[in-house]
């Protein structure tokens, strides 16, 4: 990363706990998380407990597809580690049923319901223009997603809007798929918090 | 979702008003991407608008100019979370337009 605070910055406690993750693991520490647990009252605590509500929290998209936003805000911008980190979440959520390489690759073509694929559509003119009118909104709400709907899908690009520019300003590493995959399994079972 | 918007405002306050290594003006700059020097108003600029141009060169720029590690960290930080902030209010804003909610 571009700061070493970032890669070796952190107190005895947090050092320690690198190194049990990485001896359980056997994958290197993420830098997503070295970032998250650096000076945790700054940024990682505030941000986890919104990224975590956005995630994990009541919302009538399934787990699979806020994973799948995610993903998909990553590819609108262009963020190679959130992509593959997300990516690997949303597969992981959403089992063999769906393949979500193809489904970012080609939207139109992918089998999902309207109500999602036009929400991500806005999010992605949300992310690349940075605006949205409400005409916009309107396609949304006639694909039959709820208000309640769009503004949950708005919660989880806000916090991937922060988290890739973090990603590609920081300079993260971007690990073989294993530690991605590992990565996975443990937003599955724990969530972000 | 009811407890995001109370989240998100902790989140935006603590960055901005919280103790920090930059000062609370330098980091309402980097959140509001305006009336910074170079190099770290294009750092923040780059951040704000596409994340994945920034340099090496820019970082060391910024670390030349005289601020520390921890500074830059709050800087980006704030630039990150201020433009994904202004984008989840312009779509909030026109979905209260689309739904007539005031």
């Amino acid at each position: 990363m571009r700061l070493a605070i970032l890669d070796s910055g952190h107190g005895f406690g947090t050092k320690a706990l690198f190194v049990l993750i990485r001896m359980v693991s056997r994958q290197p520490v993420l830098d997503v998380i070295k970032v998250v647990k650096y000076r945790v009252d700054f940024y990682g605590g505030p941000m986890s407990r919104v990224t975590h509500e956005a995630m994990r929290g009541p919302s009538t998209w399934s787990v699979g597809d806020r994973e799948l936003m995610a993903a998909f805000v990553a590819k609108t911008n262009q963020s190679e580690f959130c992509i593959k980190a997300h990516s690997a979440v949303a597969q992981r959520a959403y089992g063999e049923s769906k393949r979500v390489s193809e489904m970012l690759s080609d939207l139109d073509a992918a089998a999902i319901g309207e109500p999602l694929r036009t929400t991500l559509l806005m999010l992605g003119k949300l992310s690349r223009e940075n605006t949205v009118d409400a005409d916009d909104l309107r396609a949304v709400l006639a694909a039959g997603a709820s208000p309640q709907q769009i503004e949950d899908a708005l919660a989880v690009c806000f916090s991937f809007n922060v988290i890739g520019r973090l990603a590609d300003a920081f300079g993260f590493s971007v690990p073989g798929p294993e530690a991605f995959e590992t990565g996975a399994k443990y937003l599955l079972a724990h969530g972000y918090r | 979702m009811s407890d995001i918007r109370q989240t998100r405002k902790a989140l935006a306050t603590r960055i901005l008003e919280g103790v920090g290594n930059a000062s609370p003006s330098e980091r309402r700059s980097a959140f509001n991407n305006s009336d910074l020097a170079e190099p770290v108003g294009t750092l923040v600029d780059k951040t704000a608008r596409h994340a994945y141009k920034v340099t090496d060169e820019d970082v060391a720029a910024a670390k030349k100019s005289g601020l520390s590690e921890d500074q830059i960290f709050e800087i980006v930080v704030c630039a990150a979370i201020g433009q994904a902030t202004r984008q989840y209010d312009t779509a909030l804003a026109a979905l209260e337009a689309a739904t007539g909610m005031e």
